[in-house]
């Protein structure tokens, strides 16, 4: 009897462990449901001094335009939108990023060369294998905290 | 009393020269080479900058190569981790086929990114790929050569970033400047164009 039941423990403890990565790549939305944030991820800083970057991807499913206004994050003490662009000349040049309006039905995507959560003043390193919370704010008030894996500092995308 | 036509003559003369002067000082050799524009080839560099190991290095350290060189700092959060990764993918693709190539981070940012910073920094990358720094005027002096731009832009709260030349400059092994692979161009189009690099190093040995 007590054995089975350690075994289905065990199973479980497994499932569970297996799941975790899954359920920090895995879509996460707003309690309404209309908004969705998936594919999060963020590059392993080199200790605090330097600022962090994360991505990710907003859908809208709701009927009304919304904007992302913002970001809030326990592990910076300074979190903002980032977009870097890059002129005919080829050169590079990042600033805060104005409010990204996202249509009903559209997507917004947070990538390399783009948008970016620049995570200014971090109070911990960014961890390969951690995770952190992240909190996106929209204009319609919503506060969306969402979980963050790192990954390396040489990854390209959500996938490493 | 001079004629008419040789006044026309003359006239038409100054014009043309004029028009010579405007156009060598503008499009022709005279031109100052503005920024954005393509690389000296290596072998007129005179550039000397000291690697991750701590070593002198300069542009005879990549002629004799093909090689790849761009611009950044390591305070960066979006672009240059990309391009580094960009790069380790491309060498990746390439293996042993890109062991002669020559790849090389140079810093804009002097002021933070000493040899152990730029040390640090690469060895996260594909061990190919070097960092090189130096004092405030080698670094104006590499970038010039190379026809690269930076600008040093202050934040709100103290914190400063940098403007930079994005593109990674290709070379062949003569030290000849080959073509530019773009800001986070897709691998299908790099890596034909290191391999077009090192094929001009493997054409070069043979004439």
């Amino acid at each position: 009897m007590f054995k089975t039941f350690a075994k289905a423990f065990q199973s479980l403890s497994v499932a569970l462990l297996m799941g975790l990565p899954l359920a920090a790549s895995a879509q996460q939305m707003s309690e309404d449901a209309s908004i969705v944030v998936e594919k999060p991820w963020a590059r392993a800083s080199l200790g605090t001094s330097r600022p962090g970057g994360a991505y990710l991807t907003v859908r809208n499913e709701g009927s009304e335009s919304i904007s992302l206004i913002g970001l809030r994050a326990e592990i910076s003490g300074m979190a903002s939108i980032h977009e870097t662009r890059t002129n005919s000349d080829g050169v590079s040049s990042m600033a805060p990023a104005d409010d990204i309006v996202i249509p009903p039905g559209g997507m917004i995507a947070l990538e390399p060369g783009g948008y970016h959560a620049m995570l200014m003043q971090l109070q911990s390193p960014l961890v390969e294998g951690e995770t952190f919370p992240l909190t996106l704010l929209f204009s319609d008030g919503t506060e969306l905290e969402i979980t963050v894996p790192v990954l390396g500092i040489g990854a390209r995308g959500p996938e490493g | 009393m001079m004629s008419v036509a040789k006044i026309a003559a003359i006239g038409a003369a100054a014009v043309f020269a004029a028009l010579f002067v405007g156009w060598w000082q503008v499009d022709g050799p005279g031109a100052d080479p503005a920024p954005g524009k393509r690389p000296m080839p290596l072998t007129s560099m005179d550039f000397s900058l000291t690697d991750q190991d701590g070593q002198e290095v300069g542009p005879e350290t990549l002629i004799g190569h093909p090689s790849l060189v761009f611009f950044g700092f390591t305070y960066c959060p979006d672009v240059c981790p990309t391009t580094l990764s960009d790069i380790s993918g491309w060498l990746d693709e390439l293996g042993p086929e890109a062991e002669d190539l020559r790849t090389v981070l140079i810093t804009v940012d002097p002021d933070r990114d000493t040899v152990e910073t730029m040390a640090e920094y690469v060895s996260y990358f594909h061990p190919q790929i070097q960092g090189w720094t130096g004092l405030p005027d080698q670094i104006a002096a590499v970038a010039e050569d190379f026809r690269a731009t930076y600008e040093k832009v202050e934040g709100e709260d103290g914190s400063y970033t940098m403007n930079h030349t994005a593109g990674v400059f290709l070379f062949d092994a003569t030290g000849r400047f080959v073509s530019i692979i773009d800001y986070h161009e897709p691998r299908e189009f790099a890596v034909p164009k290191i391999r077009r690099a090192m094929q001009d190093r493997a054409e070069g040995a043979k004439s």
